[in-house]
């Protein structure tokens, strides 16, 4: 296996693009990640894209981004797995570059979800849940996190008032991210005043729904070496799966698709927790950000809703959680999040990120996760 | 929903039929083609006894358009006495009655109808057992 290193980063602003087709939206950020890297011709491509059929009527995506990104005939694939869509099609672009099949891959993701309806929406990520066996409850994907956080309050004493501090801490940390939907800051009572959609989640401990797209060019490190350019290598990757449905999983406090990815992507790279700067995690809602950030090693169980209130998470703290804001405040395009992560840990590594900037950032984690945590997908990147 | 799809479970869905492995003893709902625990292929098929205890809860308040009739509504995690979880609505309870370990029993009911001329779906709900 070849070493690997992210060479280019591309990402547009995100929110409501009425004005914008899925293939403009995708083709932007793209064609940023291709100019970034210096390139203009690409070996292989990998589309993340959770639901194009529902959302946009156009399946065959890979096809469409190839065509459209002036790219054929390069064998482009598109990459699926619920709102771990995009961090699965980073992972599979490094192993194309790894094993040596191609040596300049584009991973990309895109979802555009504003052209249908809100039940539209709804009913096109509630196929990320057991539709059969879950779907039959009425039971909605904040209703499936909302039975995590019941059980993670009752076994380890996390309060509403932890839960409300992911959504102010990633608020407050969006704010400063020129590409976030919502930028602006909120406070604990404005999360715990905000419409109920799922006890004990309200409408603010919930990731929005967004249309949007990230890339990131690949090659292997002895090429990116004569770029001239700080040289980002990806030191570890890591991917698992867990049950369909929440409910046959016999702990509703852990994650373990996250633990296994972390473990991989840990393992390869010979790094542990504490050597990791800052990580960007997939807090869809409010409670999952508490649970991945013990699920991934940094606390220990029970431990994150009281990290969270003690500001160990902010930018500033002893591991900063979500520093571009995260699904919260910065949007969430399903396939597009995980390269999203991708884009602010090359940022931050290159210590370009401006006001969102973590003091000293060498190493960082993302980690991007599908449905109720039935996939997950991590990955941690170093600078040279 | 495809009369296909809701008919080929009707075991499932209104006998409430679980495989055991033969090989492990553990029993699942639906049934399953391979074991995960032992990846044994034969099972035993049975009905569950209608009942078991509350494992996570919560009130959906924004339901999807399907269900936008019933909301607010209860959810929960149920634990059948014979071993599955099954996800299911809560039914005929005051929200803040629900607690985590209290027993349950699946009655039968209505869960929603559908389309123009409103066909109407049945199911299991889960219901407090009371003393």
């Amino acid at each position: 296996m070849r070493d690997v290193a992210v060479v280019g980063v591309g990402m547009q602003e995100w929110g409501e693009l009425w004005g914008k087709s899925t293939r403009d939206i995708f083709v932007e950020s793209a064609l940023l990640a291709m100019d970034d890297a210096g390139v203009d011709q690409l070996g292989a491509m990998y589309v993340g894209s959770m639901s194009p059929g529902i959302f946009a009527a156009q399946e065959h995506l890979e096809s469409v981004m190839a065509d459209y990104l002036g790219q054929l005939p390069i064998p482009a694939t598109r990459v699926e797995s619920a709102c771990a869509s995009g961090g699965l099609a980073f992972r599979l672009a490094y192993v194309n570059v790894a094993s040596g099949m191609h040596d300049v891959v584009l991973a990309g993701g895109i979802e555009k979800m504003t052209d249908v309806s809100g039940g539209e929406a709804t009913h096109a990520l509630s196929t990320a849940a057991d539709m059969k066996w879950e779907g039959v409850s009425g039971v909605t994907f904040p209703g499936l996190y909302a039975m995590l956080a019941v059980a993670h309050m009752e076994r380890y004493g996390t309060t509403r008032e932890q839960l409300a501090m992911v959504s102010v801490k990633n608020h407050e940390n969006g704010y400063s991210n020129s590409r976030a939907q919502f930028r602006m800051k909120i406070t604990v009572d404005q999360v715990l005043d905000s419409v109920k959609v799922a006890d004990p989640l309200n409408i603010l401990d919930c990731s929005p729904i967004t249309d949007g797209a990230a890339a990131a060019v690949l090659m292997p490190l002895e090429m990116a070496k004569k770029l001239g350019k700080p040289i980002i290598q990806v030191i570890g990757t890591g991917h698992a799966t867990d049950t369909i449905a929440l409910h046959d999983r016999a702990d509703l406090t852990t994650l373990r698709a996250v633990t296994e990815a972390a473990k991989q992507a840990y393992a390869m790279a010979g790094k542990q927790p504490a050597d990791i700067d800052l990580v960007e995690v997939h807090d869809c809602f409010t409670i999952a950000e508490i649970i991945v950030s013990e699920s991934l090693g940094f606390f220990e169980p029970g431990k994150g809703g009281p990290a969270v209130e003690a500001g160990e998470t902010a930018r500033t703290g002893r591991i900063p959680i979500n520093p571009s804001g995260g699904l919260k405040s910065k949007g969430h395009p399903v396939g597009a999040t995980g390269v999203a992560q991708i884009v602010e840990l090359v940022e931050q590594l290159r210590g370009q990120a401006g006001e969102r900037q973590v003091k000293d950032a060498r190493v960082g984690m993302a980690q991007n996760m599908g449905g109720s945590g039935g996939s997950s997908v991590v990955h941690i990147l170093e600078v040279k | 929903m495809p009369p296909s799809r809701s008919w080929r479970s009707y075991p499932q869905t209104y006998r409430l039929e679980a495989a055991r492995c033969k090989g492990c003893g553990k029993a699942y709902y639906p049934p399953r083609l391979i074991c995960p625990g032992c990846k044994g292929r034969e099972f035993e098929h049975f009905r569950m006894k209608p009942s078991g205890t509350i494992v996570s809860h919560t009130v959906i308040r924004t339901p999807s358009s399907e269900f936008s009739g019933l909301a607010p509504f209860a959810v929960g995690i149920v634990e059948m006495d014979d071993g599955p979880r099954l996800t299911l609505q809560l039914a005929d309870v005051g929200f803040e009655e629900i607690k985590t370990g209290l027993p349950v029993r699946l009655e039968f009911r209505r869960m929603y109808s559908e389309g123009e001329s409103g066909v109407i779906h049945y199911g299991h709900k889960a219901v407090l057992v009371r003393k």
